[in-house]
């Protein structure tokens, strides 16, 4: 039986040719196949001849994005061959084809073994590169020891290329750099460039992994700065030279080792200065490489301990590249100005006006680093000027920074705003021009800051109002107005404005905006739930009552379970509880703010004149203890309680119905807090807490549900007793009152009660009554404790009472037990 | 270090791929596609450097090609220029007038001038004269192979 012999493989570039002839995708596809059913039958029968052609076509094939693993193995075979035109496709195809995940590449090791000491040093230049590209750690561990005696050679061929091979060794087995140390004595008295260079590289990566190293190589500064010395110094050298300049490559990497030898050392800072003083004026600016070697000697001046006038001279090259024509320098130089500003702060302002200019450039990277930088420079001096500019920016600007515009010129006016008026109209640009972008959290923010601004109530809802006139649908910009119109409505109406010609608007009107508000497509649930509430909280503003009381009766039956939950409790509000919705919808009092990003604390209550409730409160997170309770985890010592969170007395006392309104106080009835709880109070707020502010445990009869009063404390004429009460909706939670009452004869001030549970026990404390607990028990201070126990364990609690009396501090720990069973089964 | 350079034409066809750390091949292809689109999408006379992850992206057109680099956040983006000039400068040399038909033929050769250039993301060899005389010696090696044992020319 004649054996047919198979066609010789067709090859490498007849293969690319025909492939390119292939029209549609499908085309190219079939023609792959074929060739690579041909590949396959070839390697099942074991040509040596035709192997490295079709390795090669299966590379081709690789990069097309056809799969070619089942040539792996046949790169195997042709690194072990000795032809040299085998090893090298061999070895291209190890690089391409296999990686350190798959086991089979460690059939690699002996033959890169064999090849590092082959007598041809093309040979042990392939087997050096495939190691120092990609060998894994364990090849590295093999084979470091052939790689420092290559170190070591005096053929330069191969000495630059084990040392990068030493770098890639180093990196992937940090362990084994102590080992390389010996073979780096005299690497820099090489006169071979690429051996400096990579031997550059390679001290480099040393001293960046170790102290240790970087300590032992900092006597090589000196013989550095000769080598660059002869760089710049030397005539033209056609070997290295790129546009008049000797070497750029190995300069560069000269300074940058400087750069790390010299950070935080004085002497070396110094023996370098002359030197990073002649590169810097002496270098040709007109092409690029030789503004490389002038941003890295930059970058190495900013770093070291240089004189001040040395970075002086740095910034001003900065300065210069600013103004540069080449797009690459501007943006390099506003990225290095960026990481400079915070340490060269004024040095870097004088630039400040061609910064600005960059706002305006056309390139988008570009324009990102220069608003970044704009903002790091705003300061109380430039705020107006600066502002300007940005809002500009923010108008004309690309999508994708007003997000990040529109929060920097909310955190710099923030900071900066020299008069609230300015402030005020600072954030109305913002939300009108770049609404939709504003962050989330701004929402909130804002509000806190125009209630803060209580003399230009009347303006912001009068401008507030007539954007809402032009646009509803940016809905940060909508949901702030909605929640200012809600509040001050009848500012609105009564035309009280002082900075700007006061409108004429209607009651009516202003009811319809909101109305229109919540049946537009264009309103989210949440600007719904703003609105609704903002006409709610009008009924106490307005006098067409009935129209409101109609609007939310609507609502009761919404299918947005959130709108309609409010419905109801508002209607509920109407009915039942009609004697309290003056006090409940009034007029918010100041915040004070604790973090501009953070959850806001309300600390105080403003002085206006009609009493004040005692606000709600976000409750704050509870993994944030304050100064008191840590005090009290010292005192107590125990690591099994929880620190509680203290909310301090307000300065006022609380109008009547006090006990009534604390437990209200959670409920946030006014628009602010409680449309948006999920931003306002971090998620690391237990679930409970919230269940509180959302549900109206009052609505529903508390049922005291017949748990017995205690006494808590009673000593020193201080007696505390505890009274209970469930939250409904929430059985694990028990709402427990202190009633403080003092039997002496003199008042004791300054009272402060605090208390600490176990750890599977959460809890939280609202604000006191009062913090005088008048003497001869004419009267009581009460203070509600809210306690989670999900695991039903037994109620402990440790209490601590500080306070003045008879001109003495007090202070006293103590513990309940005596909780009666019912408080936590 | 420079983490991957690629070559691809302006139809986002992919030239070259040297890759200078460890990666999945899934990882490498999400690259090549996150490359392609965003050098692409650059306007024409957009400066040459761009932020992606933690990653400084230089890349330069010259004709049909593109050449992307991906290199460390402390690498200096204006000598990575350099650096990819001085590649073309090397292909030039070695193809005369080289275009990306050159490449696209003898892509392997290509790859072995880059090899000569760079190694484990770094600079190799900064003389342009070293790195041809390495690679034409290599070659002379090539054919003293073929002329011993076989007459079939390997690659066409």
């Amino acid at each position: 039986m004649a054996l047919r012999r198979m066609p010789a493989p067709i090859r490498l570039r007849e293969l690319i040719r025909t492939i390119r002839t292939a029209r549609t995708q499908a085309e190219e596809r079939e023609m792959i196949q074929k060739e690579c059913a041909a590949i396959r039958s070839s390697f099942r029968e074991e040509d040596n001849t035709y192997r490295c052609r079709n390795v090669a076509k299966l590379l081709y094939m690789h990069m097309l994005g056809y799969p070619a693993h089942f040539g792996q193995l046949e790169c195997l075979k042709l690194i072990a061959s000795q032809k040299f035109t085998d090893k090298r496709i061999g070895y291209l195809g190890a690089m391409l084809l296999l990686d350190e995940r798959q086991d089979v590449h460690l059939l690699m090791t002996n033959c890169i073994k064999n090849d590092l000491n082959h007598s041809t040093q093309y040979v042990q230049g392939l087997a050096l590169c495939t190691l120092g590209c990609m060998g894994s750690s364990e090849m590295c561990r093999d084979l470091a020891g052939e790689v420092e005696k290559l170190l070591k050679t005096s053929n330069s061929y191969l000495r630059k290329k084990a040392a990068l091979c030493a770098v890639h060794v180093i990196r992937k087995v940090p362990e084994l750099m102590e080992m390389f140390l010996p073979a780096t004595k005299n690497l820099l008295s090489e006169k071979n460039h690429g051996v400096l260079h990579t031997s550059v590289v390679l001290l480099t990566e040393m001293c960046e992994r170790s102290p240790d190293m970087l300590a032992h190589f900092r006597k090589l500064v000196p013989q550095l700065v000769r080598i660059l010395k002869n760089l710049i110094m030397s005539g033209y050298s056609p070997e290295h030279d790129v546009s008049g300049i000797s070497d750029p490559f190995l300069q560069v990497r000269i300074l940058r080792l400087l750069r790390i030898l010299g950070k935080g050392d004085d002497d070396s800072s110094e023996a370098m200065n002359d030197i990073l003083a002649q590169v810097a004026t002496n270098t040709e600016t007109s092409k690029n490489v030789g503004n490389a070697i002038l941003y890295e000697t930059v970058l190495t001046i900013m770093d070291i301990k240089s004189e001040s006038g040395l970075r002086v001279l740095a910034i001003n090259i900065l300065g210069r590249f600013l103004l540069n024509n080449d797009k690459n320098i501007r943006y390099v130089a506003l990225t290095s100005l960026l990481k400079t500003v915070q340490t060269d702060h004024n040095a870097v302002q004088r630039h400040r006006s061609t910064i600005v200019d960059c706002l305006k450039d056309l390139d988008v990277s570009i324009k990102r680093r220069a608003m970044e930088l704009s903002f790091a420079l705003v300061n109380g001096n430039n705020i107006r000027g600066m502002m300007k500019e940005l809002l500009y920016f923010l108008d004309s600007c690309d999508p994708e920074f007003k997000a990040d515009c529109a929060s920097g010129v909310f955190l710099a006016a923030e900071k900066y705003a020299p008069s609230k008026r300015w402030h005020i109209d600072t954030i109305m640009r913002v939300l009108t021009t770049a609404g939709s972008y504003v962050r989330d959290d701004s929402v909130p923010n804002l509000i806190q800051l125009i209630t803060n601004s209580v003399e230009m109530h009347a303006y912001t809802v009068q401008r507030l109002y007539k954007a809402l006139l032009d646009d509803i649908s940016q809905q940060p910009l909508v949901q702030v107005a909605s929640w200012c119109i809600g509040e001050y409505g009848d500012l609105l109406v009564s035309g009280q404005c002082e900075e700007e010609e006061p409108i004429q608007v209607t009651e009516d009107e202003v009811l319809d905006v909101l109305e229109g508000l919540l049946v537009s497509n264009l309103s989210t649930p949440v600007t719904r739930g703003y609105a609704l509430t903002a006409i709610m909280k009008l009924s106490t503003r307005f006098t067409s009552v009935n129209r409101i009381k109609k609007v939310v009766s609507i609502y009761g039956s919404s299918i947005d379970v959130e709108l309609q939950q409010r419905a109801v409790e508002y209607n509920a509000l109407f009915k039942k509880y009609d004697h309290m919705r003056p006090a409940l919808l009034e007029r918010m009092p100041i915040m004070e703010k604790t973090a501009s990003n953070g959850p806001t604390e309300i600390v105080q209550t403003n002085g206006e004149a009609e009493p004040s409730v005692v606000e709600a409160k976000h409750p704050p997170p509870v993994t944030q203890p304050t100064n008191q309770a840590n005090d009290l985890l010292d005192l107590l010592g125990g690591n099994d309680v929880v620190p509680v969170i203290q909310t301090t007395v307000p300065t006022k006392p609380a109008s009547a119905g006090g006990e009534l309104l604390d437990l209200l106080g959670d409920l946030s009835l006014s628009g602010g807090p409680a449309p948006a709880p999920a931003t306002s109070v971090p998620s690391s707020q237990p679930a409970f807490l919230l269940d509180g502010l959302t549900s109206p445990p009052l609505f529903n009869d508390i049922a005291a549900a017949g748990i017995p009063p205690m006494t808590a404390y009673n000593k020193n004429g201080l007696k505390i007793d505890f009274t209970f009460e469930r939250a409904n909706p929430n059985p694990n939670i028990a709402v427990i009152t202190i009633h403080a009452s003092n039997s002496t004869e003199a008042d004791m001030t300054d009272f402060v009660f605090q208390a600490a549970v176990p750890k599977t026990f959460q809890l939280q404390l609202l604000s006191p009554s009062s913090n005088v607990v008048p003497a001869l028990n004419q009267g009581t201070v009460t203070q509600v404790i809210r306690v989670l126990n999900p695991q039903k364990q037994q109620l402990r609690m440790r209490i601590k009472l500080t306070y003045t009396h008879k001109g003495s501090a007090v202070q006293d720990l103590a513990e309940v037990n005596n909780f009666p069973p019912q408080s936590w089964q | 270090m420079m983490r991957f350079m690629l070559l691809f034409s302006r139809q986002g066809k992919l030239r070259l791929q040297k890759w200078f750390t460890s990666m999945s091949d899934r990882e490498k292809k999400k690259i090549i596609r996150d490359m392609t689109t965003m050098v692409l999408a650059r306007q024409p006379r957009s400066c040459n450097f761009m932020q992606w992850k933690d990653l400084k992206i230089v890349y330069k057109r010259y004709a049909s090609l593109y050449f992307c680099l991906g290199v460390e956040s402390q690498e200096n983006e204006l000598l990575a220029l350099e650096i990819i000039h001085r590649y073309v400068e090397l292909l030039d040399k070695y193809f005369g007038n080289v275009c990306e038909l050159d490449i696209i033929f003898n892509f392997e050769k290509a790859y072995f001038i880059l090899d000569e250039f760079l190694m484990g993301g770094e600079v190799q060899e900064t003389s342009k004269q070293i790195v041809n005389r390495s690679i034409e010696a290599s070659d002379m090696l090539q054919e003293d192979d073929s002329s011993e044992w076989y007459e079939v020319e390997l690659f066409g």
